[in-house]
């Protein structure tokens, strides 16, 4: 947050106020819009200046000014459309501004998340983070995302692979891709490991973020091993990542089956809270989150064509596995409780 | 001997935009012009000698095109006539026809001739379809998930079917299909130029797709450079999707053109779309709705690397040519930039009015 606005204010330009663009309210349509813009402006610019001013410091703190010359030039460049998304529809300003500031509160403060080994990304170039996926709803894999670009030194964003079910839904696609995230196939994340991007994939998929609360942190199969034949193509490294603290905070009980084939869903979650509260049952439980990276598994030691040799894409995959499946266990026995 | 340039489609304005284009490129002898009619608005831009041009009032469904191309010694065909819409045509059967029939019977023609030695085909990234289970980035060799059920997109992809069955009938013709994305530009007349000239967007709600458009000023010259001779270290044989560097969300073309946008529930946008065909206001097929709720996106490296053309026009600096040629939206983006820095600048003058990061 403070990166981005450092960097902005970088790139400011101080222009006086009489060459400031402006605009005589009398030509062609829409100077009614402009006209009361431009007075609901002056008004309230006016009686910020005068009486309001110091009551004005007093609510919203020193330097309130400066916030919100940053927030104006935001919405500037927000409501002209100048700004830039790449080719997966990722829009690094509004991530950067508005999704990850929406989160880092629940990282920071709510689930107190212990970021390990945050060195083993590397600085630049692509890398595959690979994760145990649980909690029923994919809140482990946003916690992932805040947490790279919060303690990476380099601030790198993590793109994440998502379930086609994500962009079928109306909404939740068009926030996941603003967010960077795209489909999990081999095109997209094979194109995003070439970029040079920090891909992020949760392979046990909905047998691993809808399991019972009985397997807690019980890894399941990790899909065909996609992601190690394009890890192996793009000659990236593969870094492990276990997520502990997760799997408690919608602890699944049952699951309604009918619903869920009704609604068209994987599953619905019944946890102790969830659906008896109503929409109080679904804010999680505070667990307190550790989320380790483990030592990277390096491809380039193999050929890219070695993708296409299904038994050492197995054991590789086994080997991430086994991997994350020991760091979580060890994980577990240094926990002190579920809360703390 | 130079070369002798058949163009179908020159009613159109890209066709004309092209046929003029070719006349000024040194070695070309003569051009030969296809259609149903004459340009109604022939360009005469740009200096040069121009070659001898020749209208040829022809239905490419009807046999007489092969006339055409033996009349003139014809040894490169350039096949712009499969589009969206039509203007000697009205109905979607019609257009349909004229794309598909059209193309079966030049191809039929181009099988008999002896002088020809390279064709150009109009082709669109339509075929590619619009569905959120595809990949994001579409290569010239993503198989799609579903084949296009209808519309010009099934066209492009029957179009593309046939092209492909003469190429291999005739392997001594060096064959060029070109995957255009949206074309834009400050006169082009499609139907996403139609939409974007509407008041009000209608947009589905819940989707912000991606779209990518290209200059037309950069298709004619990608065309020119599919028509001639590959230049050196580059081939101009094969497929290739042609679109300008970069994405432009829908919502942002939205603000740059200063149009409020309305978002609807999917199926009404269907019916919206089903009201604006019925009463002519716009034509807005099934898949332009796909377009604009899923977006497409395609990779140009093909086009940058192996056929050697880098696009001068970017998505967003085509959209900007376009945008600029429009009538003035609901909300122009200059006016709201300024109330915004009106704003900043009452904030006190110590603090920084930021300009455009151009």
């Amino acid at each position: 947050m403070t990166a981005a606005r450092e960097r902005s204010t970088g790139q400011a330009k101080v222009i006086p106020i009489e060459t400031a663009p402006s605009w005589t309210p009398n030509e062609g349509d829409g100077a009614g819009v402009g006209a009361f813009a431009s007075m609901l402006a002056d008004a309230v610019g006016g009686a910020l200046a005068g009486r309001l001013g110091p009551v004005a410091e007093s609510v919203l703190g020193k330097g309130w000014e400066g916030r919100a010359a940053n927030g104006l030039a935001f919405l500037r460049r927000r409501i002209t459309g100048d700004y830039e998304v790449d080719e997966f529809g990722f829009d690094r300003e509004l991530t950067e501004e508005v999704f990850l500031s929406a989160l880092r509160p629940l990282a920071e403060k709510y689930f107190r998340i212990e970021v390990r080994g945050i060195e083993n990304i590397p600085a630049e170039g692509g890398a595959l983070v690979v994760a145990n996926h649980s909690g029923t709803v994919p809140l482990d894999a946003l916690m992932t995302q805040v947490a790279i670009h919060d303690h990476h030194p380099n601030r790198r964003h993590l793109r994440m692979l998502a379930a086609d079910l994500v962009f079928v839904l109306p909404g939740v696609g068009e926030l996941a891709r603003k967010a960077g995230h795209t489909l999990a196939c081999n095109e997209d994340a094979q194109a995003l490991l070439e970029r040079g991007e920090v891909v992020g994939v949760w392979p046990e998929g909905f047998k691993g973020i809808g399991k019972p609360f009985a397997d807690r942190y019980k890894l399941q199969r990790f899909g065909r091993g996609g992601f190690v034949a394009s890890a192996l193509r793009a000659q990236v490294p593969i870094v492990p990542c276990s997520i502990v603290g997760a799997e408690e905070t919608y602890p699944m009980l049952g699951n309604a089956k009918t619903l869920a084939r009704l609604l068209g869903l994987p599953y619905v979650p019944i946890t102790p809270t969830f659906p008896w509260l109503g929409p109080l049952g679904a804010i999680p439980l505070p667990t307190k989150w550790t989320i380790q990276f483990g030592e990277p598994i390096s491809t380039d030691t193999h050929p890219p064509e070695a993708a296409d040799d299904p038994m050492l894409v197995f054991n590789l995959t086994d080997e991430v596995r086994e991997t994350i499946q020991h760091t979580l266990y060890r994980l577990l026995v240094q926990r002190r409780s579920v809360f703390f | 001997m130079g070369k002798v340039v058949l163009v179908t489609g020159v009613a159109r304005h890209l066709g004309a935009r092209f046929a003029e284009r070719i006349r000024r490129q040194p070695g070309v002898e003569l051009v030969v012009g296809v259609d149903v009619e004459p340009a109604r608005d022939a360009p005469t831009e740009g200096a040069g000698p121009l070659a001898p041009y020749v209208f040829a009032r022809a239905d490419l469904r009807r046999p007489a095109i092969a006339r055409v191309l033996a009349e003139h010694d014809v040894d490169t065909v350039v096949h712009l006539n499969v589009s969206a819409t039509n203007p000697g045509a009205p109905g979607r059967a019609a257009v349909k026809e004229i794309n598909v029939i059209g193309t079966m019977q030049l191809l039929g023609a181009c099988q008999q001739s002896t002088t020809l030695r390279r064709l150009v085909v109009k082709s669109t990234t339509e075929i590619y379809g619009s569905t959120p289970r595809d990949p994001a980035v579409f290569g010239e060799r993503t198989q799609p998930k579903h084949l296009p059920s209808g519309g010009f997109a099934k066209d492009a992809a029957e179009v593309e079917g046939y092209v492909r069955g003469f190429g291999r009938r005739r392997p001594d013709v060096a064959v060029s299909v070109l995957r255009f994305a949206n074309i834009v530009g400050p006169a082009a007349d499609t139907p996403l130029s139609e939409y974007f000239a509407l008041p009000v967007l209608p947009t589905a709600l819940g989707y912000d797709p991606r779209l990518q458009f290209v200059h037309e000023d950069d298709a004619v010259e990608v065309l020119r450079l599919a028509a001639l001779d590959p230049a050196r270290a580059t081939t101009n044989t094969g497929t290739f999707n042609v679109a300008g560097e970069g994405v432009l969300l829908l919502s942002q073309c939205a603000r740059r053109l200063g149009r409020p946008t309305v978002p609807v529930l999917l199926p009404a946008l269907g019916w919206v779309a089903a009201l604006a065909r019925q009463t002519r206001v716009t034509d807005f097929s099934p898949e332009q709705i796909g377009l604009l709720t899923h977006g497409r996106v395609v990779d140009t490296f093909q086009l940058r690397e192996t056929f050697g053309y880098q696009p001068r026009f970017s998505t967003p600096e085509a959209f900007g040519d376009f945008a600029a040629a429009q009538r003035r939206g609901l909300l122009p983006p200059e006016r709201l930039a300024a109330v915004t820095d009106r704003l900043t600048a009452l904030l006190g003058p110590e603090h920084p009015t930021r300009t455009d990061r151009s």
